[in-house]
């Protein structure tokens, strides 16, 4: 019974937060608001005794949007951010286009025929989801995962305006390097 | 519902033993900065002064501030470490006995990435606000580090439960075998807490930083939150690397108990004695040293472990 409010209050809570990030008129808030709305989504979770995936859900979550705040205050062209500023741009499509959405998959999740539960939960429940998401595809996973890696690292390499001629000199021999920000360790 | 009335009991008394290890931290702190300042009284009363000082203060306000956020960034670094406390084991006890409660700890200890920040932000004053991003780009360095540094205790107790990998020192601590882990954590610990070396963030060269603007009891729960984040943190290190309560004649919870305090009061203790690392520059050594160096411990951990198999 707790359980069960519980999860409709984590639910209520979820989406009126989400809904929240386009009322609210500061970036802050809007950053804050969905990531108090992912961390209802993340103690449902948790409701359902994916312990694991619920609590990461929570610890990646609001370390993005510490992040996204971040950066959304820092680079916003001509700083708007630090003033009260609008989150919905093209209101009248969009807020269609919203409920819209909204009312589909929530239809979608009311009328589908769920099945009968079939035996019972298996004791690691994170490992039989992943399992069943993943299974003989890990291998491809693992890899997919350090060659996106790979193409971060790449991406700033080739991003970056400064190479190591510009820090080292043509014969890549001053030391310290010549940097417009002196690291801490003196390279 | 007797089961939920002591679970009730028991997390108020995890609350207060909590209190009373962050009033302990704040007593030795007054002391020891009586004692650096020289002559004068003890010190010892220091934190009850200025517990009486700020509950009467009046409250300051400032133009446009964000009031809200403001408030939960302030009041959060307490909820922080009454969350922290909830999975470490007190002896045969344990409020929440998460099957994942090392990755728990971690969820709780980024929040302070967004409370700390909150703090700075909410005031609407630009000191605070830089303050603020001081302490995010100390959090860029020490997270990383921090994270990995807990790996290190889960892969070798093959669980990320925090009674497991306490039971799992049974012959050695985690400390003596894995310290630079132990030193990553410790430094996150510090730096969650806005302690010591991680004070540029609440830096008097921008008028208290984070703290700029705080008044009041705001601030009393701010400043009281970092001193019971340094004691959660302590407590969760004796599951993690010190052994949990394994200990000769003692009982378990007396045990964990000691050595939580132990290390409070080096945490307290290191303050005076580490300087002040600045953001720019600690960004640097995070990633090229620290972080590194947690990485190759985490293999050589994972290699022992694979190899103990």
């Amino acid at each position: 019974m707790i359980t069960h409010i519980s999860f409709w209050v984590f639910a209520v809570v979820a989406v009126l937060s989400g809904a929240a990030v386009f009322w609210v008129n500061s970036m802050a808030r809007a950053s804050y608001a969905l990531a108090l709305s992912f961390i209802a989504v993340g103690l449902q979770v948790l409701l359902l005794h994916q312990n694991y995936i619920g609590v990461v859900t929570i610890l990646m979550m609001v370390m993005e949007m510490a992040v996204m705040a971040v950066y959304m205050v820092m680079f916003m062209g001509m700083n708007p951010a630090l003033m009260p500023m609008n989150m919905v741009h093209d209101k009248r499509h969009a807020l269609a286009a919203a409920v819209g959405a909204f009312l589909l998959l929530a239809a979608g999740a009311v009328l589908i025929p769920w099945p009968a539960r079939r035996g019972t939960p298996p004791a690691g429940v994170t490992v039989a989801l992943g399992e069943e998401l993943m299974g003989p595809k890990m291998l491809v996973m693992a890899v997919v995962g350090a060659v996106i890696a790979a193409t971060i690292v790449a991406g700033v390499v080739l991003a970056a305006h400064r190479t190591r001629y510009d820090r080292l000199g043509d014969d890549l021999r001053r030391r310290p390097a010549n940097d417009p920000q002196p690291g801490g360790v003196g390279r | 519902m007797p089961d939920s009335a002591v679970s009730a009991g028991s997390a108020l008394a995890a609350a207060g033993i909590l209190g009373l290890l962050a009033v302990l931290a704040a007593v030795l702190d007054g002391f020891l900065t009586a004692r650096a300042a020289g002559g004068g009284p003890s010190g010892l009363s220091r934190p009850v002064g200025e517990v009486a000082r700020l509950m009467r203060q009046r409250r300051r306000t400032t133009v446009a501030a964000d009031t809200l956020l403001w408030r939960i960034g302030s009041a959060g670094l307490l909820v922080m470490a009454l969350m922290i406390v909830t999975v470490v084991p007190l002896g045969e006890w344990t409020l929440f006995d998460l099957d994942v409660g090392v990755i728990w700890f971690n969820a709780m200890d980024v929040l302070a990435w967004a409370f700390v920040w909150l703090t700075g932000w909410g005031a609407n004053s630009t000191h605070s606000l830089v303050g603020g991003y001081r302490f995010l780009a100390h959090g860029l360095a020490y997270e990383l580090p921090l994270m990995f540094g807990l790996v290190a205790p889960a892969v070798a107790a093959s669980s990320l439960n925090v009674g497991t990998v306490a039971d799992a020192q049974q012959d050695l601590w985690f400390v003596v075998w894995m310290p630079v882990a132990f030193l990553a954590y410790g430094t996150g610990i510090l730096a969650i807490a806005v302690w010591g070396p991680f004070t540029p963030a609440l830096g008097t060269d921008i008028a208290g930083g984070v703290t700029a603007e705080l008044s009041g009891v705001d601030r009393l729960v701010f400043q009281g939150g970092r001193y019971a984040l340094l004691a959660a943190g302590a407590a969760f290190a004796v599951p993690m690397f010190l052994g949990g309560g394994a200990g000769p004649l003692l009982p378990g919870w007396a045990w964990a108990l000691v050595k939580t305090g132990a290390l409070l009061a080096v945490f307290v203790w290191l303050r005076r004695r580490l300087p002040a690392v600045r953001p720019d520059l600690f960004m640097e050594v995070g990633w090229v040293v620290l972080l590194p160096a947690v990485l190759v411990q985490d293999l050589l951990v994972a290699v022992v472990a694979v190899w103990r198999t």
